[in-house]
């Protein structure tokens, strides 16, 4: 019904913090963080491709079932006060569910990404990749 | 069935991704990202709706498989949408100074 606006908050909270952060490396020039050698704007763009690829997939699925429409009150769900609870339901299930596991998956990509470049002798960085790439 | 395509799409291009790199001219790294998030949450969404209300764990019929089709290409077009406005190649300006 709307389990996507889920992962959709999660991503406009993330890309917030990934410009600060960004802006902040920028600010430090760069530095490498000494824990893991990646820089935390380049693992955040990593989360909100997954986030908003999903946001934009799911939400044409949703128009295409009819739940959502491009006119107030845009969730059909919510014509009908019947419909309403189900649809916080479903929010409150299925679209945590689907922002946790990507969030997981993030995370593990995350800690093998991590694993991997501490494994690279130190000379092999190139210190100018980075960033959201 | 959109999960299935969604999921192949993302398999391709990362398999693509993986060959191409550690060059990533073509932001197929992007592609590939944008593709397993929705393929990861149509997954959850599958789970959940087989194990809570009994639905069919994989529709394969002619709408979901249109379904598919469009979401790939949105994909498609959202990657290419973003190829252009960021010009890796530096096309436009090469172009344009012509």
């Amino acid at each position: 019904m709307a389990c996507f606006l889920v992962p959709m908050g999660e991503a406009i909270v993330t890309t917030v913090i990934q410009k600060i952060v960004e802006n902040r490396e920028k600010k430090a020039g760069k530095e490498r963080t000494v824990k893991t050698g990646l820089y935390w704007s380049r693992k955040l763009s990593w989360l909100n491709r997954l986030l908003w690829g999903g946001t934009i997939l799911l939400a044409l699925e949703h128009i295409w079932h009819g739940e959502v429409i491009p006119w107030p009150p845009f969730l059909t769900a919510m014509k009908n006060p019947a419909d309403i609870a189900p649809m916080l339901y479903e929010i409150a299930t299925i679209g945590v569910a689907m922002a946790t596991f990507v969030t997981i998956v993030w995370a593990i990509m995350i800690f093998i990404a991590e694993r991997k470049v501490k494994a690279i002798p130190e000379t092999k960085f190139n210190p100018v990749s980075g960033g959201g790439e | 069935m959109w999960l299935i395509m969604t999921t192949l799409a993302a398999i391709i291009t990362t398999a693509i991704w993986y060959i191409k790199a550690p060059e990533d001219q073509y932001k197929l790294g992007f592609l590939s990202l944008f593709l397993w998030g929705a393929s990861l949450m149509w997954f959850v969404d599958h789970v959940m709706a087989y194990l809570m209300e009994g639905r069919e764990f994989i529709e394969i019929n002619l709408d979901a498989t249109l379904l598919g089709l469009s979401v790939i290409t949105l994909a498609l077009l959202v990657w290419v949408v973003v190829l252009l406005v960021t010009d890796p190649k530096g096309v436009f300006k090469s172009v344009l100074k012509v």
